[in-house]
């Protein structure tokens, strides 16, 4: 679908067809005190070539270092196959097109992937896709409190395990509507959610637990424990997971005995770059029974007049644009472009394929703890791990970190940022990108950095 | 024109109430008000046991074009809950009257009834909005 704009006679036509004599004499209505006049800090425009010559002088300055972070998002092999077909004309678009039914394409990729992540999470129910990980997180919530009948309280319990931006970005969207999130302690020795903690809120009402796997440190939480425990006080659980350690770990549907209500989670390692940050994707999954407390859109499949089958966008009528100020969410979108590679990316890879990535990451990252422990480093936490894991330098990881970056090497994430007693642990993950040779680097630029 | 029982009480958001004689009253939307829908696709029922205000939002009917609130018409307990709509919502646009009924409550304040519309000032709220 092009993108044509109003040409300046068609500007001039409807300026004179509403009696107005420039554009900026559509704002008149807006005192002078409110508008923020000149935008003095926007530079002058620049040509293209400038801009060409700008943009690839500031991507030079990332520099071609081998990288060993990961904290929520995950360096990833993407065929080069997957982004040339998800940026063809027919796809190319940021959001669910307007007239969603004229495009059957865009609607089936997305009710494959509704389809692929329900087979991940083992969750009756995927909507289209949310902004991010911390944002499906805040809607998980949102969700939580409005479906739990049995609560009479808007708490919800929140372990210090679970990714510090998700937890600062739930607590941007819900604070300023009553909802308090309450923190779990970690357990000191393993680095997951300490059952030690939880007793303190046994009896009490909380609409529901929220439980990471694996959590924030790397380390495999007790998910079917902490999902019985919820059921038991009456609370909803919501999973944070991370859909590619899916392919190897049991779904959330089967968590505990009757499986979560709630999963959530960032779908950036199924097939988006890091690039910086974002664009990435959220996906949230649900019961049936939880359909209809589920925001952003959903791509159904039905038949036609004629009883040829087809795709539709369902159950809208509970959405901003319907609804008003009484939709279920102030999300009615999805991030369309980067959940249409990642569909792309999963068909390709396959199920094996994906097992492959997960199982190898796994592996990188476990051969590298063995190697940091014959140098004498040894994990913060005792227990299992995925593929990141949390290591005690003796020394600020921070300092650590910057000397690397002279030896090519991003060394990890310094957990001291937001658990102030984790100052000399880093946060390490080797994805299936990493070789024997990346693994040795990053011990010899370690010892030469201390 | 829809169809307006006599017997029945009506509030201007278009829902219907039927005094049951011992205290409770049953509760649905009008023939009008489903009219206005269309066709229902989803029923969301009150739960059992909450206590209700005049006025409160308290279940959801959604059709395919819209998803609109029921009121409750008086205060009280919400005593029950039409459970076959889960599975036929649209009983609500065949027989809006009997079998489409959405809860019950029981009165908190029997005088309250007095105060709703009877089936000729509700008659007169329609053809205003016709």
């Amino acid at each position: 679908m092009p993108f044509i704009p109003h040409s300046e006679t068609d500007i001039r036509e409807m300026l004179d067809a509403i009696g107005v004599e420039q554009i900026d004499d559509l704002f008149d209505e807006i005192p002078e005190e409110l508008r923020c006049g000149e935008l003095s800090a926007i530079p002058e425009a620049m040509n293209e070539m400038a801009v060409d010559r700008m943009v690839r002088q500031r991507a030079a300055q990332d520099g071609d270092q081998l990288n060993f972070i990961g904290a929520g998002a995950y360096e990833h092999y993407i065929p080069a196959a997957v982004w040339q077909i998800a940026t063809r004309g027919e796809f190319y678009s940021a959001y669910t097109p307007y007239q969603a039914e004229a495009s059957q394409g865009t609607l089936q990729v997305i009710y494959e992937y509704q389809s692929m992540m329900t087979g991940l999470t083992g969750m009756e129910v995927s909507n289209a896709s949310l902004y991010d990980g911390a944002s499906a997180l805040a809607e998980a919530i949102l969700m939580a409190v409005r479906a739990n009948r049995k609560s009479k309280t808007n708490r919800i319990l929140l372990p210090a395990t679970v990714h510090p931006a998700y937890r600062a970005t739930a607590h941007a969207i819900v604070h300023a509507q009553g909802i308090e999130l309450v923190e779990v302690a970690y357990d000191e020795a393993t680095g997951t959610t300490s059952t030690e903690a939880l007793k303190a809120f046994e009896g009490e009402d909380y609409a529901a637990l929220v439980i990471p796997q694996p959590n924030f440190f790397g380390m495999m939480e007790d998910v079917d424990g902490l999902t019985r425990w919820a059921e038991a006080q009456g609370m909803m659980t919501i999973a944070v997971v991370n859909p590619l350690t899916l392919t190897l770990l049991r779904p959330p549907g089967e968590w505990g005995d009757n499986g979560v209500d709630i999963v959530c989670g960032d779908g950036q390692p199924l097939g988006a770059p890091l690039s910086g940050g974002g664009p990435y994707y959220g996906l949230l999954c649900t019961r049936m029974k939880l359909a209809r407390q589920m925001p952003g859109r959903i791509v159904g499949r039905t038949t036609d007049a004629d009883g040829r089958p087809g795709f539709v966008l369902t159950l809208q009528a509970r959405e901003q644009h319907i609804r008003r100020s009484k939709a279920t969410s102030n999300i009615c979108t999805n991030q369309g472009l980067v959940v249409t590679a990642s569909t792309i990316h999963m068909a390709m890879m396959g199920p094996q394929g994906l097992s492959q990535v997960a199982t190898h990451s796994w592996k990188n990252t476990h051969a590298l703890a063995q190697r940091l422990e014959q140098a004498g480093f040894s994990p913060r936490f005792k227990g299992d791990f995925f593929h990141e894991i949390a290591i005690d330098l003796g020394r600020p990881a921070q300092q650590v970190i910057e000397a690397m970056a002279d030896h090519g090497v991003l060394a990890g994430y310094a957990l001291g940022k937001d658990y102030p007693e984790l100052e000399n642990i880093l946060l390490i993950c080797a994805t299936e990108t990493k070789t024997e040779e990346d693994l040795d680097q990053y011990i010899s630029a370690l010892k030469a950095s201390l | 024109m829809s169809d307006i029982p006599s017997n029945l009480r009506y509030t201007q958001s278009h829902e219907w109430v039927r005094d049951n004689g011992d205290g409770t009253v049953t509760i649905g939307i009008t023939d009008h008000a489903q009219e206005l829908l269309g066709d229902l696709v989803f029923v969301e029922t009150p739960e059992i046991g909450a206590s209700v205000s005049a006025g409160e939002a308290c279940a959801v009917v959604e059709s395919v074009k819209a998803a609109s609130d029921i009121y409750a018409p008086v205060d009280g307990e919400i005593i029950e809950a039409n459970a076959d709509l889960a599975d036929a919502p649209e009983t609500v646009n065949t027989d809006a009257y009997e079998g489409g009924w959405i809860f019950q409550v029981k009165l908190a304040d029997e005088d309250q009834l007095e105060a709703l519309l009877d089936s000729e000032a509700y008659e007169a709220v329609v053809a205003e909005e016709a």
